[in-house]
């Protein structure tokens, strides 16, 4: 019985710890991602509230909580109203297996990196909802623009990903952390890891991949009957699965919380993860204030025709070199 | 034919196509313009364009007024590139009642209407690219098109719909901050035309989006009387200022460019190149400016000649030619504007068929498209 209690008391201090970590992780992103974005621009970027605008996103956030929620007539309104909420849901489940630093996880078993790429799959399911039930065509465009490009993106993902589960021998993250104390595998492995990176570009909806949302085309995409905190959910759920590729990168290739020793390595260890995961972050940020918009076809051919194949024949070429060269694997 | 006498295969296309309202109000119509989109999934099939939404009577209202009434209604018309409206207007009413301007006034009217065309054209460029989702570059157009906004607001009064042209000259002369600060802005600009080639012109996603993207044939272009930037990319070297010389341009030494192909991407460097075309008549008009006067004294009625007059301009979008019918009073017994983007939009339901909605924006995009303009 004190077990129960023990790990129900566990679950739910877990629970509450990673979703504020999804809202907080938006609050840092958005702000970081308007202020890099306004210095791309040569503008100043929010200054207004608090020093260089630091409280602009809590007072947005404020705002936002207090507008209405506007249900459209004529929308199926259980979808509609679920589908925000579903959004946010899967991308922080699997906060859980992800390893800040040794000691700093909430589970670590044996099948963590399929776990992820299972959860975060169910992503495209509530973008689709939040399409069809809105009764609008340009989100239904949305939705379907969203389910064609996660089809044909989610493949590279999932070959990227097992050229290292080849090398560590291992689906938990914790173990393939370990793997990469001498050198990280992005060194090794630098074909998986573009693509990788490119593929989960398209996975996160970013640009110049961010066809369900295409401004120019598609009004606002999926959420453009969205309004108030329906509409901030999907953004903080955007947020923090651009925090998730980013994290998965980082675990895969970049060595995770391995850096120079701090005092107390066990925990402090985050620091280099969650450095190494906004670096990438910014990245992306970069990547998308700089580039224009593919067009649709260009985008599935792009998977089809050049990553997939790429991919495919990086991890023929990794699983032969592991056959051949049994003692590399020794000295990793 | 009902539906139920369909083959079962045609039966399918029916049930699957549908409508889709682009406009009037959405990001990538500029203004409000409604599409109606004949779909079948992301497919085009056909696009019809609705028109009347910011219908204003310009034509009826020249037709009841004199010109110092009528005036201030030409630069409402195109208010990106008002200028040139302007020149349109003030040089029909002169051609009309045979008045003599300046010579000084002529290259005044041409600096200010070549400024007002690079700036229509920074708004387009920015505009443009915005539709093909990036959105950092109109940022910086609009940097440059502010200091082109400044130098003419000390000169014209107004920053957007300028009334800056009178009947006989300008409203007033330009002085020498005008002259040094548009010196400046030339060089600033030039300045920049590397990075925007680099930054855009020359991004690969660019060249995917917009090579063989909406082919206007030079048959086709003839056919429907497309006129600008949209005439020249399919290889017509058209330009009212070379072809059918007014005012000063004759004076100048500067080229037309011209595209090969008809697509978006040869209007775009057609467009692109303009720019630099301009910059080199404004560097010519300053060097070249004579004193005088800026104005003769014209009467506020002014007996337009009976019978037909007409006049034709070259705007940042194309040939505008103003037509006049007058009756021997000072009001014209019937005013004709010819505008350019209500030829180059008709082109869209025969080209834009069978096309993706992404193209079908970047093809609406590439024509540079002013509302108000096709409505007046």
């Amino acid at each position: 019985m004190d077990n129960l209690i023990g790990t129900m008391a566990r679950i739910i201090s877990y629970a509450v710890i990673l979703i504020a970590f999804g809202f907080a992780n938006a609050i840092i992103m958005g702000y970081l991602e308007r202020k890099l974005a306004a210095r791309i621009q040569r503008r100043p970027g929010p200054m207004e509230v608090g020093p260089h605008g630091i409280y602009q996103l809590f007072v947005d956030g404020v705002k936002i909580i207090g507008k209405q929620l506007i249900v459209p007539k004529d929308v199926d309104g259980v979808l509609f109203r679920i589908a925000p909420i579903l959004a946010f849901a899967p991308v922080v489940l699997p906060f859980i297996v992800i390893p800040f630093s040794q000691k700093l996880q909430a589970r670590d078993f044996n099948l963590g990196l399929l776990f992820i790429v299972t959860i975060a799959s169910i992503n495209v399911l509530t973008i689709v909802m939040a399409g069809w039930a809105s009764n609008n065509k340009y989100s239904l465009f949305g939705a379907m623009r969203s389910v064609a490009q996660n089809i044909s993106f989610e493949v590279p993902v999932l070959i990227s990903i097992l050229c290292i589960a080849l090398m560590t021998g291992t689906y938990s993250m914790q173990g393939i952390v370990k793997a990469q104390g001498n050198v990280w595998f992005i060194l090794i492995q630098p074909v998986a890891f573009i693509i990788y990176f490119i593929a989960g570009l398209a996975e996160t909806n970013r640009n110049p991949f961010d066809l369900p949302e295409a401004e120019s085309e598609l009004t606002a995409g999926f959420h453009t009957e969205y309004s108030g905190f329906g509409f901030s959910l999907f953004v903080i759920a955007e947020y923090a699965n651009m925090f998730l590729v980013c994290s998965i990168a980082t675990v895969l290739f970049l060595g995770g919380w391995h850096g120079i020793p701090l005092p107390f390595f066990e925990y402090t260890g985050a620091v280099w993860f969650l450095a190494k995961v906004y670096v990438l972050m910014v990245v992306m940020v970069w990547i998308r204030w700089t580039f224009p918009r593919v067009r649709f076809d260009q985008l599935l051919n792009f998977s089809w025709k050049y990553l997939i194949p790429f991919s495919l024949v990086n991890l023929l070429v990794t699983a032969i070199c592991i056959k051949l060269f049994p003692l590399l694997k020794e000295m990793l | 034919m009902t539906v139920e006498q369909l083959t079962p295969d045609q039966k399918t296309a029916e049930q699957h196509r549908f409508y889709l309202n682009l406009g009037p109000q959405h990001p990538s119509t500029h203004g409000v313009l409604r599409v109606v989109l004949e779909m079948d999934g992301e497919w085009v099939l056909n696009p019809q364009p609705d028109l009347g939404f910011g219908h204003r009577m310009h034509e009826k209202m020249g037709e009841s007024r004199s010109w110092p009434q009528f005036f201030a209604n030409v630069g409402r018309m195109d208010y990106v590139n008002a200028m040139a409206f302007n020149h349109g207007y003030a040089g029909l009413i002169e051609r009309a009642a045979g008045i003599e301007v300046p010579l000084r006034a002529e290259y005044i009217r041409v600096i200010t209407a070549e400024l007002n065309r690079v700036a229509s054209h920074l708004l387009w460029l920015g505009a443009f690219i915005l539709d093909l989702g990036a959105f950092t570059p109109i940022l910086y157009t609009f940097d440059d098109r502010e200091s082109i906004l400044d130098i003419l607001e000390d000169i014209t009064g107004s920053r957007l719909t300028y009334s800056y042209f009178r009947v006989g000259g300008v409203m007033q002369d330009i002085d020498d901050t005008f002259i040094t600060k548009t010196k400046q802005f030339i060089q600033q600009l030039r300045n920049r035309f590397p990075m925007y080639e680099t930054l855009v012109s020359n991004n690969v996603i660019i060249h995917h989006r917009m090579k063989g993207i909406g082919v206007i044939s030079q048959e086709m272009a003839r056919r429907y009387g497309v006129t600008g930037a949209v005439l020249r990319g399919s290889g017509i070297a058209y330009d009212v200022r070379k072809n059918a010389p007014y005012s000063v341009y004759p004076e100048f030494d500067f080229d037309v460019p011209v595209g090969k192909n008809g697509d978006c991407m040869d209007r775009y460097t057609v467009k692109f190149a303009e720019m630099e075309q301009s910059l080199r008549i404004i560097e010519q008009a300053l060097d070249k400016l004579p004193d005088g006067e800026f104005r003769t004294k014209v009467k506020g009625k002014i007996k337009l000649n009976p019978g037909m007059t007409s006049f034709s301009v070259e705007t940042a979008r194309g040939e505008l030619t103003f037509l006049l019918i007058g009756d021997g009073s000072d009001v014209p017994y019937r005013l004709k504007i010819r505008v350019p983007s209500f030829s180059n939009l008709s082109v869209m339901p025969e080209l834009c068929s069978d096309m993706l909605l992404s193209d079908l924006v970047t093809t609406m995009g590439s024509f540079d498209l002013v509302i108000p303009e096709i409505d007046r």
